[in-house]
């Protein structure tokens, strides 16, 4: 399938330069929350990228019948539809990850991410591009997600995917877990680590 | 009362918004370049928290509750709010300009605040929890507690953090840590502190 360079675009530009969290700064109250494990981390990520590349596509059909008066409304009605969607299937098929996520799935509605492409992108293009471009924002704000759960569930519990993978002998020689990893104020301190990283390459390659 | 009071207390520091759930992030970050401008964003979240959360509370207890229609609660209650949020925005530009030339341009935004939504989701939450628990909201005093307490907690944090940032313009910070980089650390650190207040029981 050939796809068009704006296309093209659409989905690689949110994945590293224009992405969602690092640039755009969006999305980061679920972003830090749900980041103490790995697990919940994808399964927000995941998500997250159904329910934006899904409201992406729907806004877009129904674009040019959306008074703009309204279309903040709109757009919110849509995303919480999906977004109700999500959560009644996840509550049927992984309770206890949706119990884990808790609020932080109905917090998707108000994900800024959300809003800020249907405004931006999903207002103005066409149907097939603002679903790369949803596609695209979702997997840019999942690896983050991902890297930052990585870390601290690593280093603060010693698990991954709750499976332990610090071997027992590095307990016994006195390797202690780092409880700090698993307080909320190190998933911001994390984030702004990667933001450090990421502007420093960027602006590396820009030169 | 007492618990009223208990639960006001504990939303301002052991359950702040911002510190112990990362709510209301984006506009938080976004916002807090200056004092003043994030003062007036404070106080509309405060403004809009107290009217939302209890009506939210009224919708669940009336209706969502007896009907069974639990989960219809993501559109209703962001359907409140927007209308709500509108609603405001007329009353307070007919009767009040002064005030809507000061707040008028947060107003919209704060539809998609997730600290109003998340606030009105934990309250969810807590209806169904045992009265004897700190954080149950077990009537409608509570909530006007909680709101009022959370919406608090929310301003606090913001006009701290605007202070801060303030005072930081001046520091020679590594090029690519500047602006947002810094103010994530800031933050992190700054919840480090809030910490001290979590078993905070009145």
């Amino acid at each position: 399938m050939a796809l068009s360079q704006k296309t093209k675009e659409a989905f690689l530009g949110p994945l590293n330069v224009n992405n969602p969290v690092l640039v755009q700064i969006l999305g980061i109250c679920s972003a830090l929350a749900v980041t103490v494990q790995l697990k919940p981390a994808l399964v927000m990520g995941i998500s997250v990228t159904i329910i934006v590349a899904m409201s992406n596509v729907v806004v877009s059909l129904i674009r040019n019948t959306i008074p703009t008066r309204i279309r903040i409304i709109i757009q919110l009605v849509v995303v919480a539809a999906l977004v109700t969607i999500v959560s009644e299937v996840l509550k049927a098929f992984a309770y206890d990850v949706a119990m884990q996520l808790s609020v932080y799935l109905g917090l998707i509605i108000t994900n800024c991410i959300l809003m800020g492409r249907l405004e931006a992108f999903a207002m103005t293009n066409s149907v097939k591009d603002s679903f790369m471009d949803g596609l695209g924002n979702g997997f840019g704000y999942a690896w983050i997600l991902v890297v930052v759960a990585f870390v601290r569930e690593l280093l603060g519990s010693g698990k991954l995917l709750g499976y332990q993978v610090i071997p027992d002998s590095w307990y016994a020689a006195g390797y202690e877990n780092c409880g700090m990893m698993l307080m909320p104020a190190m998933a911001l301190i994390l984030v702004g680590c990667i933001i450090w990283v990421h502007r420093a390459l960027n602006d590396k390659e820009s030169k | 009362m007492e618990h009223a009071i208990s639960l006001f207390v504990r939303s301002i520091f052991a359950d702040n918004m911002i510190f112990a759930f990362f709510l209301g992030m984006c506009s938080y970050l976004a916002v807090s370049k200056d004092v003043k401008t994030s003062l007036g964003l404070g106080i509309a979240v405060v403004f809009v928290e107290t009217i939302t959360l209890p009506v939210n509370y009224l919708l669940q207890i009336y209706v969502l509750d007896p009907l069974g229609l639990g989960y219809l609660s993501f559109i209703l209650f962001i359907a409140v709010i927007a209308a709500i949020v509108q609603l405001v925005e007329m009353i307070v530009e007919k009767f009040s300009p002064s005030l809507y030339a000061a707040l008028g341009i947060f107003l919209p935004l704060i539809a998609v605040n997730c600290a109003i939504m998340g606030a009105s989701l934990f309250m969810q939450q807590r209806v169904q929890l045992d009265p004897e628990n700190v954080k149950a909201i077990a009537n409608i005093g509570d909530a006007f507690a909680y709101a009022i307490g959370s919406g608090i907690g929310w301003l606090l944090a913001i006009v701290a953090l605007a202070g801060i940032r303030e005072k930081m313009e001046y520091n020679d910070v590594p090029k690519p840590l500047q602006g947002i980089g810094i103010t994530f650390i800031t933050v992190g650190l700054m919840a480090l502190a809030f910490m001290c207040f979590s078993g905070l029981n009145i």
